[in-house]
Parts: structure tokens; sequence; C-alpha cells
């Protein structure tokens, strides 16, 4: 698939000094749902606030549907809608006004039908003429989609979209970016929660530090996580694998006195009843055993913690 | 050039000037009766005459003068702050729009709510002196120029400004001696020569005279002049809004 978004060798500095993006190189392809992972202060939202054209990049080039987004900043920013992470809005307006107002600032002619489909899609109809102030947390944030969707763009960046947010409304607003997705909308999210990008994402990438570490199919992360480990504690410690067991890829660990045996758990066969009677055939002896299974927090984990 | 930006940012801030339109419209109409009954009718009796007008009907095109200008400042200032106080700024810096446009919407909305109140002003005054426009269409030039050039003025400092506090300072520590030094409320040649001197620098001398000249052909400065400082004073804030988009000054790192 083509990329819609295309970032190359992005850098920000700021005016103290502080490097919040070094050399980011991202493709985000046209429809897909991209989650972007990261700790507080990663870079997450220096980097979307650049793509958006509310920060100014240091060097390097972003863009967006072909159109670069400092050139050529009208056509790029015409496809791009974005939900702030704060909750950003007039307080003394009505939703239909203030939505109405974003489509027109996007260069859209006035189209009420338009704007009350987008009020409709979010569920915030009944509530078109009521002023934002008197509206709750989670109807805010809907209304700052609304926002954000009311001049059809192609690319949607939600800034941590559920931060703060009940269990409920996160679901709601999962089911929201599904129907997004659907009618063919590409979106990139941020987000600390990992269930998150787990629930919806189609591709996730890691960022730490103004650093890209990965960017990879939630797939072949999911099969990485499929893996699980048995780690055998032996009652005294080995130099060396023994030659009996050398075909099953063990590793060594605890200096000697734990092995370590990795298996697909979506396999057919995992290898475990064989391994642990070859085992018992070398004369070890076995202390205790145990399995654990890495997940993607555990993936995320360890990224950031190389980084650091 | 997107017309529906500018015109939507111009209809949104409309909209808030109408949201209060009883204010809007009653504290000009209440503070200029009250300089009429001050300046006008108490002081004025003693007076009589200022270059062969009556003392009432000189003081309305200063009185006038006076509002539009601190109407303009601050509505434009207030218009631009907003947003980033509360944070829809980042709406407009993502939107494409270009500097002249998010300019040409909150000038344009400020600089029409100071015409609209400097016209109330204009209305009450006939109700107490008699008055009459010798240069109609001068008199609305000079009044949309400045309109203009003052919200021009109030977007720099709604820029600039990073609390309600900033906000007011220009206003009240710059515009309002100047404009009560600049010949509102009497002739620059009623002054002492030294003085008369000084006065020459307030820039703000240039508007009101012009201003006063297009309602009974009468100057302190020669119109070319007054013409002339506006239309600098104008591009000089043109030329700083211009950097501040360039720079992103205060508003995009």
């Amino acid at each position: 698939m083509p990329a819609i978004v295309s970032v190359q060798n992005l850098r920000k500095a700021y005016a103290g000094g502080f490097e919040a993006l070094k050399s980011v190189n991202l493709d985000i392809e046209d429809g897909e749902i991209l989650a972007l992972l990261g700790p507080n202060g990663a870079g997450k939202t220096t980097l979307i606030s650049t793509i958006c054209g509310i920060t100014v990049p240091t060097s390097g080039s972003i863009t967006v549907g072909g159109h670069d987004t400092q050139t050529d900043f009208r056509a790029a920013r015409k496809l791009i809608g974005l939900v702030p992470q704060e909750i950003n809005l007039e307080p003394f307006e009505t939703v239909f006004n203030t939505v109405s107002f974003s489509r027109g600032l996007f260069g859209k002619p006035r189209d009420e039908a338009k704007v009350e489909a987008i009020l409709k899609q979010l569920s915030l109809h009944d509530k078109k003429d009521n002023k934002i102030m008197m509206l709750s947390g989670g109807m805010k944030r809907r209304v700052l989609i609304a926002k954000a969707l009311a001049h059809e763009p192609q690319v949607l960046f939600l800034d941590e979209p559920t931060a703060g947010v009940d269990v409920e409304l996160r679901k709601d607003m999962w089911d929201v970016v599904a129907g997004l997705k659907a009618s063919g909308v590409t979106i990139i999210l941020t987000t600390h929660y990992i269930e998150e990008a787990e629930a919806i994402a189609d591709r996730i990438g890691v960022i730490s530090k103004g650093e890209i570490l990965l960017v990879q199919d939630k797939a072949d992360l999911m099969a990485q996580m499929g893996r699980k480990q048995i780690q055998i504690e032996l009652a005294q410690a080995v130099d060396d694998i023994p030659d009996a067991l050398k075909s099953y890829a063990l590793e060594r660990a605890d200096d000697g006195l734990s092995l370590i045996y990795s298996y697909d758990t979506t396999g057919e066969r995992t290898g475990i009843t064989t391994l642990l009677n070859d085992l018992q055939k070398t004369g070890l002896q076995m202390k205790d055993l145990q399995t654990r299974q890495s997940s993607l927090e555990d993936i995320f984990v360890d990224l950031v913690k190389e980084t650091a | 050039m997107n017309f529906n930006a500018v015109w939507t940012i111009y209809i949104f801030e409309m909209r808030r000037f109408f949201r209060t339109m009883t204010q809007s419209i009653v504290s000009p109409v209440l503070s200029t009766s009250l300089y009429f009954v001050v300046f006008g009718t108490a002081i004025g009796s003693r007076i009589q005459e200022v270059e062969g007008t009556s003392y009432g009907a000189f003081i309305v095109p200063g009185l006038i003068m006076l509002t539009v200008m601190t109407q303009a400042t601050s509505n434009a200032s207030f218009g631009i702050y907003f947003p980033k106080f509360i944070g829809t700024i980042y709406e407009l810096l993502s939107a494409p729009v270009s500097f002249l446009e998010i300019v040409a919407g909150y000038v344009g909305a400020a600089a029409t709510k100071a015409m609209f109140i400097g016209v109330i002003i204009l209305i009450t005054s006939f109700f107490f002196v008699d008055i009459s426009i010798a240069h109609p269409l001068a008199m609305v030039a000079f009044l949309t120029l400045t309109c203009i050039s003052f919200a021009l003025l109030g977007f720099i400092i709604g820029i600039w400004a990073g609390n309600f506090e900033q906000l007011q300072l220009i206003p009240l520590l710059v515009i309002t001696p100047l404009v009560f030094l600049g010949g509102s409320f009497y002739s620059i040649s009623m002054l002492p020569p030294i003085w008369q001197s000084i006065t020459l620098f307030n820039p703000v001398v240039y508007l009101i005279s012009g201003f006063r000249w297009s309602f009974f052909g009468t100057a302190d400065v020669s119109i070319g002049l007054s013409l002339f400082a506006i239309a600098l004073f104008t591009g000089a804030c043109l030329a700083f809004i211009w950097w501040i988009f360039k720079t992103g000054w205060r508003i995009r790192q």
C-alpha cells in the first residue's frame, strides 16, 4: 500500500537545545490504524504537532498525500484532522457552531447536513445546540473528534484520545475509530495503553526519547507474544548444554543453574514432553519448572529500557 | 486564498460581539453621554468656540476616535489572545490558512465592531450637539483606516500577551495617554509652543486631526501628513505581524 504520510529524517530541537525528535523516519500506509506507543516525553505529541503544522521542524521533510507540509501546506493540511490531547474548546459556543467553524476554517463551504451527519456519527446530535461548557468530559472529547472530522479529512491524528477516560467511554471511542477506519480514514493514535494498541491498531510503532524504535505489524508482534518460555531450574549447574539436548536450542541462564526453552504456543507440537524425557535421560536433576509468556508490554519495556 | 476560512473566523468573532450586544452598545453610549455632560456642557459653557466650532461639537471627532481606538485594540487583542488562552489556537495553526487570512478574519471583525460603536457614538452625539460633516467620504475613510490600524495593533498585543494583565497593559499605559494628549478634547494650537512641538511626536495627533478635518474642514496638521501618518502606522503593524507569522513568535515553536 502507498504511504499517505511520509516522514523523512525529521529532527526537532527546541531553542534550549532539547532534541525532541532525532531523525525520525516513518511511513504511514493509506487506510491503516497506526498506534504510537511511548512513555511520557517520548516525542509522540511533538511528532504529531510537527506533521500537523503546529510545530516547525528543525530539519527533515514530511509529505501528506504527496504534498510537502512546508512548501505545499494548504494541500497537505486539508487532508489532516487533528484531535489534540488537551480538551481545548470555546466554552460559550454551541456544539454545532464549533464544529461548523472547524469546517469553514479548513476551507469547506458551510454544509449543515454534513455537520449534522458527523454529529450523529459521534452520538452528539441531541447536544448540538448545547453550549460546550454544559457537556461532560467524554462529550467534549467527542466534540474534538467531530471538529477534526468536520472537513472530511483522509488522515486523522488522535493524540491520546482515551487519556483519563473511563473504561466504557474508551470502548465507545474504539468503536468510533473502527467506524472511521471502515469509512477509509487513515488513523494515527498515540497512547500509553498497550491494550488500546492491541485492541484497535493494525501496526504498532514504539517511540522513545525522540526515536522510533520499531514499527511492526500487530500480527507479527502478537506472534512474538505468542512465544512462551520454560525455565528449567537444575539442582547442579551445568557448564555446557548436554549433547543429548543440543537439538532443542536451549539457553543457559543463572550461571548454568537454569535452562531456558522457548517454544511457539501456536504450533501443533511444543516439544515439551520430549524435552523433559530427554532431560531425564541425561540424569540432570530438575529442581523447579516455570513457564512465562512475553507480552507486548515486555517488548515495549525492553525496547524503551535499551535506549535509557 | 481560503475565503471560507476568513469568512468563518470573521463570523465566529462577530457572533461573540452580538452575544454581548447590550453591553457592547450601552457602555459606549453611556460613556459618550458622560463626556458630553462633563466636557460639552460643564466646560464647554466656558470655552464657547474652538476654531469657529462650538466646543461640544469640536470634541465629537476626538470622542469617537478615543473610543474607536480603544475598542479596536481591545477587541482584536482579546480575539486572538482568547484562543491562545483556552488552547483552541492549535486549530488555527493546523488549518490550511495563511497568516494573511487569520489576520483578515480577526482584524476585520475587531475593526467592524469598533466601527459599529463609532457610528453609535456619532448618532448619540446628534442628540447633544449640532453637528455637520463637511467631508463624509473622508470621514468614513479615516474611521475605517483607524479601526483597521488599531485592530492590527491589538492583534500584535494579543499575540504578545502572556496573561490578561499584559493584555490590558499597552491599551492602559500607552494608547489612553496618547489619545488624551493627542488633541481629543482640545486643539493643539491652544497649547504653549514647546508642547505643540512635543505633541507632534504623538502619532494619534495626526489621526484625530485628520478625522476632525473631515467634520469641520479645519485641522491641526495638514491632511496629507495625517494620511501619511496613518499609512505609516498601518504599514508598521502589518510588517510586524508578517514577521510574527514568519518566525512563529509566541505562537509556533
